[in-house]
């Protein structure tokens, strides 16, 4: 090595030279650009997200009001053939099926409002009507006034809809004084309608609950268990090996693929009824259970090997160290997960779409077995119909759901930070 | 059987199995060698396993061998004497005479179902009584075998634990079992499809209309090459021109610049976007964006304009991925060892200069695996596209043409009549299976990048 020959002189940088000095301009400038194309990203997704649910909100607010007319009907004068004591039997409905009360609201509605008067209450009005007359028969006797919600396009037009074509019809409703607005409260209790006026998110809240027990039923039990098999027992071979690369996998596979899997195994194989909760449950039960098992295994990891010596230590078993201080030391972790799976579940569609989860369904599911319909598959299936009532209704049903989510996720952050232990 | 309450019967007689062992147990009270193996917590377990194990296979079993020995019981009656050979009408009566005996129908289309109904009633009757009879006699013997073993010196922990592990194991291969019949009904089901149409026209035909292709021999409109080509536009290439830029940027900039508070705040906030169902970005493309897209489109003069165009829905699902790129990104990032950071600013590289020559390089097989990963979930999503992209399957390179992707297909092809036998139907197993493939190489592909890359810094 020979230390004698030094490097060639080097004249300092002179960092006040003008060029230089432009070149740091450069630097810092094109710095600043960075920095504010990095804010840019972050605030053209915040945006997007807020544009979405802005949107979604400017909609659906909309949907949990309904317009309703005051509708006067005069029983003294309509056709309508009651036996006021055949009203206290218990088969009302039969005998209020039969009586023409879908003529006289008609009637009614002409009589009021001109010769439009007919299409200016909902389709379901008279069952508005049949209500009033089962509370109170006495009313058959008298001249009434009855509040009906009003058809979809009176309904638009009283909330500012400008094309929706019956503003002169409203206009001439709201001279008269006998529109009113409220909270629809049927949207929260009542199932499927062909009727926009007439829709609820109840039939298809009760489907999504269903199935959401059935799926939490099967995946956690399962998801667990796995978890603490490949974290505390299983032995390092080939099949643990393999258990491992399916649970990574299916936790990857695209969602449609269960639900092509539902439909070959559950119902072409087991024959188990079409669109029940209790198929789709099982299909979702699949989907999730990869994920409970990779948020378990994370949560049982982070539990020190000290808490296991320790109780192996005093004389447990290897199932008594698991089952008594492992577990539940990690349940935390693993409920987080467990929600986080759940809530993805609740929001999905498409497997449930394969099971044939997509037909009109009226009523609520009584049993597992019925025919239900789920709130992700509603807002698919209402956002198809024409009718533009609709709109404000799929919007609705969008923030019910996203309330149902947001809940979920902001449970499982309140429990994580909650309960989870930094070891 | 009806099974809801024979359920908690037998749940009932477990408990009483339970305390009763338990009780028995608690009893011991040896000193020295005749100490208790077991905690009599234990012995209560083991007895009623005994007790309800046994029964609980004996009704699933028993459950699914009764139709058919009630419908034998039925066929030898006399009365069914007049039951006509044909197969299918012999069947057809059968199973409506089981129908209405059950009470889900009120009557039958045939009237020897209504006659043979009764018959149905009392076989059923009869065997659901054999089978709650043979369930009791089994939970009570296998309870009372348990309960003579119940002793001081008998090991009850170890065999309650041996079937806690034989549970934990039949737990851990549900995972394998779901893989396995993922695989076996895609695989079943395109060999039948593949039968009818020839792998490689499906694969490399460039015409696609499934509904003119009643007769095998117009298998011709089986080409899934659009179908292909848009689940690539818009999956591959539109959303991840959206997604890649914004998540890449976004995670820079609050991993690098934010300051802690507004990072507290801004992650969990992108992180909703990917908590938003599906179907809700589905309904805000078709509702909102590809309208917009369209105007866009008519004000420049662009021809072809669709309002289902291949743009809408890939922005939107670009979107979607942002939180998915971002978060992989900032692993990546993360896991560039501090010093190389460091000995480029010390060099006196600005921040931005260290991000771009230093840090994202580093980070680039990292980055990388998660753009495949970001790609895998893009093509495999479904309702964005069932809802906002079209069904017309074209081979264009306009975005504001309308595509047709994959999964929407395999949604319309399964969701309108439902002959399950026909092509039509099959197809959507077959390109079931090879969305299942495509994202299984991906995410192999992806995992073993971003592991090589994790390995090299560790």
């Amino acid at each position: 090595m020979n230390s004698d020959t030094a490097l060639p002189a080097r004249k300092p940088t002179d960092w006040n030279t003008d060029a230089m000095q432009q070149r740091i301009r450069r630097r810092y400038a094109s710095e600043r650009r960075f920095k504010l194309l990095g804010l840019t990203a972050v605030g053209v997704s915040a945006a997007f997200l807020a544009f979405l649910l802005i949107s979604m909100l400017a909609n659906g607010l909309r949907g949990f009001t309904q317009t309703d007319i005051k509708l006067p009907v005069d029983f003294r004068t309509a056709p309508i053939l009651i036996d006021p004591a055949t009203l206290k039997g218990p088969n009302v409905d039969q005998v209020l099926a039969g009586a023409g009360i879908q003529q006289v609201t008609q009637h009614a509605a002409v009589a009021a409002f001109g010769p439009d008067g007919g299409t200016m209450v909902s389709d379901g009005a008279w069952l508005v009507v049949r209500e009033a007359i089962k509370n109170d028969p006495s009313i058959l006797q008298q001249r009434v006034d009855i509040s009906v919600p009003a058809s979809t396009a009176i309904d638009l037009a009283a909330k500012g809809h400008a094309s929706s074509g019956a503003e002169a019809a409203y206009a001439k409703l709201k001279a008269a004084n006998v529109v009113s607005t409220s909270f629809n409260s049927g949207f929260l209790v009542e199932s499927d309608a062909t009727d926009p006026t007439l829709v609820g998110i109840w039939g298809a809240l009760k489907g999504s609950l269903l199935t959401m027990l059935v799926t939490l039923a099967l995946a956690f039990p399962i998801g667990v268990l796995s978890a603490l098999y490949l974290e505390e027992y299983a032995p390092r071979n080939r099949w643990t090996d393999l258990i491992e690369v399916s649970i990574n996998n299916l936790a990857a596979v695209p969602s449609i693929i269960f639900g092509l899997l539902g439909l070959a195994v559950f119902l072409n194989t087991f024959h188990l009824p079409r669109s029940a909760a209790l198929v789709g449950g099982l299909t979702l039960a699949l989907m999730t259970m990869p994920v409970i098992v990779i948020a378990g295994r994370n949560a049982i990891k982070s539990v020190p090997p000290s808490i296991r010596d320790a109780a192996l230590g005093v004389g447990a078993s290897p199932v008594q160290v698991v089952f008594h201080h492992v577990l539940p030391l990690a349940l935390p972790g693993i409920l987080t997960g467990t929600i986080i799976g759940m809530a993805r579940a609740l929001g999905e569609t498409a497997p449930l779409l394969m099971i044939g989860m997509r037909a009109f369904i009226a009523t609520p599911p009584d049993s597992l077995t019925a025919p239900a319909t789920v709130l992700p598959v509603q807002i698919f299936l209402w956002s198809d119909e024409v009718s533009r009532g609709f709109i404000e209704k799929t919007s609705a049903a969008i923030i019910v759901l996203l309330v149902f989510l947001l809940t979920m996720n902001g449970l499982a952050i309140y429990l994580r930070n909650r309960f989870e232990q930094r070891w | 059987m009806n099974g809801f309450p024979l359920l908690i019967l037998l749940l009932g007689l477990g408990l009483v199995a339970w305390v009763s062992a338990r009780v028995k147990a608690s009893r011991f009270t040896g000193r020295g060698a005749d100490r208790p193996h077991s905690l009599p917590s234990y012995h209560g377990w083991y007895v009623a396993l005994w007790a309800v194990v046994p029964a609980l296979i004996f009704i699933a079993v028993w459950s699914s061998v009764t139709p058919g020995m009630v419908t034998q019981a039925v066929v030898a009656d006399p009365a069914a004497a007049a039951l006509p050979t044909v197969p299918m009408e012999r069947s057809a009566i059968l199973s409506e005479a089981r129908a209405i005996a059950k009470g889900r129908l009120a009557s039958g289309f045939n009237p020897m179902s209504t006659e043979l109904a009764p018959i149905y009633e009392v076989n059923q009757g009869r065997f659901d009584m054999y089978g709650l009879a043979l369930t009791l006699i089994l939970a009570f013997a296998g309870g009372a075998y348990a309960f003579t073993r119940v002793k001081s010196d008998f090991r009850a922990r170890t065999r309650v634990e041996r079937v806690v592990m034989a549970a934990l194991l039949l737990a851990s291969l549900i995972a394998i079992l779901t893989t396995l019949g993922i695989v076996a009904s895609l695989l079943f089901e395109s060999i039948r499809f593949f039968k009818l149409v020839s792998p490689l026209e499906f694969l490399f035909g460039i015409k696609w209309s499934p509904q003119s292709a009643v007769l095998a021999g117009q298998a011709n409109a089986f080409g899934a090459v659009p179908l292909f080509w848009g689940t690539i536009f818009i999956g591959a290439i539109i959303a991840m021109v959206v997604a890649i830029p914004l998540g890449l940027m976004s995670a820079v900039y609050l991993t690098q610049y934010a300051k802690p508070g507004f990072r507290k705040w801004m992650k969990p906030i992108l992180e909703i976007l990917a908590g938003v169902p599906t179907v809700v970005y589905g309904y805000f493309a078709a509702l909102t964006v590809a309208p917009a897209v369209r105007t866009f489109a008519a004000t420049l003069g662009i021809p072809g304009a669709s309002s289902e165009s291949a743009l809408a829905a890939g922005v939107v699902m670009g979107v979607m991925i942002i939180p998915f790129v971002s978060s992989m990104a900032d692993d990546s990032i993360a896991a560039v060892p501090g010093s190389m950071r460091d000995g480029s600013l010390a060099m006196g590289a600005t921040p931005s200069e260290t991000i771009r020559k230093v840090l994202i390089p580093a980070a680039l097989p990292g980055v990388v695996g998660g753009v495949l990963l970001a790609v895998s979930r893009a093509i495999g999503e479904t309702m964005i596209v069932v809802m906002a992209a079209g069904l017309a399957a074209n081979l264009t390179l306009n975005p504001f043409a309308s595509v047709t992707t994959v999964t929407t297909q395999i949604v319309q092809l399964l969701t309108g009549d439902q002959e399950f036998e026909s092509a039509k139907t099959l197809a959507a197993f077959a390109l079931g299976l090879v969305l299942f493939i495509v994202t299984l190489l991906l995410n192999i592909v992806a995992l073993r990048v971003v592991k090589k890359y994790r390995e090299a810094y560790e």
